[in-house]
């Protein structure tokens, strides 16, 4: 049983911000409807009272001295930037 | 024949009898990648010009201020970042990206003195076990061209058994070094997590990825871990545990080891030759006076589950740094903002990574978290228990890297599953955080097969000991492919 729905990978799309096709959505849906059905498998472990981990190693709140250093200069910065137009990043309208 | 058959210890030494220069092996790597790579396909970009006038200035250091991996060629994987480098992580959305910083491993192998060569294909943003994902080419496994070289650092370790370059740096969040390091025949670490910097590894998943060195031999290995290993204020899951000299330790002795070997590593799945040699292998270690005994990890088969879970969420939230805004493919066909970002991201992307981003934003939704992202979460803490017990009582866990040699090329494109299925051995280790190496063990059919040794946190010593005292009683890794011969 797929778990995935087109209309539900559709909507994952949208959230991922990727435009996507019908066709694309039909193939996604049952190739991750395939992944998520193998992942079930992670049911038949009891996790109460278990842990969750995000990181191998208790590391919590790295400081440091709170001194300004060196930035990186305009140029660099914009150096990859497709679209600029007096040393701004360009993109198209925000507003309809 | 080669220079770089020659381990690193060699060629300085016949530097310092003014047999060889700097120069000459710089010449030798560009030499080797023209004639070998049209076939090999492991270089995205070639740093020729930097590097030839970095290899005429090294020429000029005095020896006494020269370490052992001066002046020796390295290529990098293209998710590191170079300054001045292209770098596009075999990726479309990258096409043409200029670095405006080097990651801090880049800067430390310049600090070692070493020459970069150019930028190593993969697959796309590391998402794959072939190298078939990338954007831009297959690369081919040296020892037969209609194989993969494994993947994700496909193309690190085919350049280095291609010869290509004596060194490589891979990087690996769930096997991405050790299984091609396998199916090419070569040395392959992945340190423990937090031992070398992340800063300027363009991020997969946060809490697995790690750099590591892939060479010929285990004690070169040793001294590229150590050039590039050590806290980094720049990363704050660098973790600020001393790095030991690592080949002042290698002595051939590992008389009292106790070895653990899973069953899970040995069961189902798992191919005959994969096994035989591994059980050869522990026969070996057997007579230098280590121990043997039979352990369960007993979760090992959820691995696999959790970390897709896991690596695509942290994919899913990484990537969305790719908005065709500051950097990278911006689409052409955009009305508006959401336009612009929704297509850039489709046209940029491969369909693995496009997997892998909706998986992961799936697994992170409201109603699917706690049965997805946070179960996962939970599975990982029961893995790396498993390891924790384990490493109580043992000092290494011994197994093969990978189920089988190289499969074809094409062979497991079609079904994401099967093409996962490849990572089963390395996955758990990236979960539990641990280091582990893959050598040279045998041949399946005339192909590479690995030995894959996990160790404790931070202990990458011992795992070199035991991987030197096996490789001083053998010679799988001066075996080459055929090609290597090449005039």
């Amino acid at each position: 049983m797929a778990k995935l729905t087109k209309e539900e990978v559709k909507h994952v799309a949208h959230l991922a911000r990727l435009a996507i096709t019908e066709e694309e959505a039909e193939k996604f849906a049952d190739q991750l409807g395939k992944i998520t059905d193998f992942a079930e498998q992670l049911n038949e472990l009891d996790t109460t009272n278990v842990e969750p981990t995000s990181h191998v190693f208790p590391i919590a709140n790295v400081l440091r001295e709170d001194v300004a250093g060196e930035g990186l200069p305009r140029e660099k910065m914009m150096l990859n930037v497709k679209e600029q137009e007096a040393g701004q990043v360009k993109v198209p309208s925000i507003l309809e | 024949m080669t220079l770089f058959e020659r381990t690193a210890a060699e060629l300085q030494e016949q530097i310092k009898a003014g047999e060889l220069t700097i120069a000459d092996l710089t010449n030798e790597a560009f030499t080797r990648v023209e004639k070998l790579d049209s076939d090999v396909q492991a270089f995205l970009a070639l740093n020729k010009e930097q590097a030839t006038a970095q290899a005429a200035e090294l020429d000029k250091v005095p020896f006494e201020e020269r370490g052992p991996l001066f002046g020796l060629p390295i290529g990098v994987k293209d998710n590191i970042v170079t300054e001045g480098l292209e770098t596009t992580c075999a990726s479309k959305i990258l096409e043409g990206f200029m670095p405006i910083y080097d990651a801090t491993v880049v800067k430390k192998l310049r600090d070692a003195g070493m020459v970069t060569i150019g930028k190593l294909n993969m697959d796309e943003f590391a998402m794959g076990s072939s190298n078939e994902n990338s954007a831009y080419k297959t690369t081919k496994n040296p020892w037969n061209l209609n194989h993969v070289p494994g993947g994700s650092s496909g193309a690190s370790a085919a350049a280095v058994a291609a010869g290509e370059v004596p060194f490589s740096l891979g990087s690996d969040t769930g096997g991405s070094i050790r299984q091609p390091a396998a199916y090419c025949g070569v040395v392959g670490m992945k340190p423990t997590y937090g031992r070398v910097s992340r800063y300027g590894l363009v991020a997969f998943a946060s809490s697995l990825d790690q750099i590591g060195p892939i060479t010929r031999s285990v004690k070169d290995n040793a001294l590229l871990l150590e050039a590039i290993s050590g806290v980094d204020e720049n990363d704050s899951t660098s973790a600020d545990v001393p790095v030991p000299n690592y080949a002042s330790k290698l002595d051939g002795d590992i008389q009292g080891l106790r070895i653990a070997v899973p069953k899970e590593f040995l069961g189902e799945g798992v191919g005959e030759a994969a096994k035989q040699s591994v059980l050869d292998a522990l026969e070996v270690l057997k007579a230098q006076g280590a121990t043997v005994e039979e352990v369960s990890l007993p979760h090992s088969k959820y691995a696999l589950a959790a970390y897709y879970i896991l690596s695509s969420s942290e994919a899913s939230s990484n990537l969305s740094r790719f908005d065709g805004i500051r950097y990278g493919y911006r689409s052409e066909n955009a009305k508006n903002l959401m336009e612009l970002y929704k297509n850039s991201r489709a046209e940029g992307f491969g369909d693995e990574v496009k997997r892998r981003i909706m998986l992961g934003t799936f697994s992170l939704s409201a109603g699917t978290y706690d049965a997805y992202y946070k179960k996962a979460q939970q599975v990982r803490t029961l893995i790396k228990q498993d390891y924790d017990k384990v490493f109580e009582d043992y000092d290494v866990i011994i197994g093969p890297t990978a189920p089988t040699p190289a499969f074809a090329i094409g062979a497991n494109v079609d079904d994401p599953l099967t093409m996962y299925a490849n990572d089963i051995l390395t996955i758990p280790i990236n979960l539990a955080g641990v280091p582990a190496i893959s050598i040279p063990c045998g041949f399946e059919d005339e192909l590479p097969l690995g030995l894959q040794i996990i160790g404790k946190h931070f202990d990458e010593e011992t795992i070199y000991r035991v991987a030197y005292a096996y490789e001083q009683q053998t010679d799988f890794n001066t075996k080459t492919p055929a090609l290597w011969e090449v005039k």
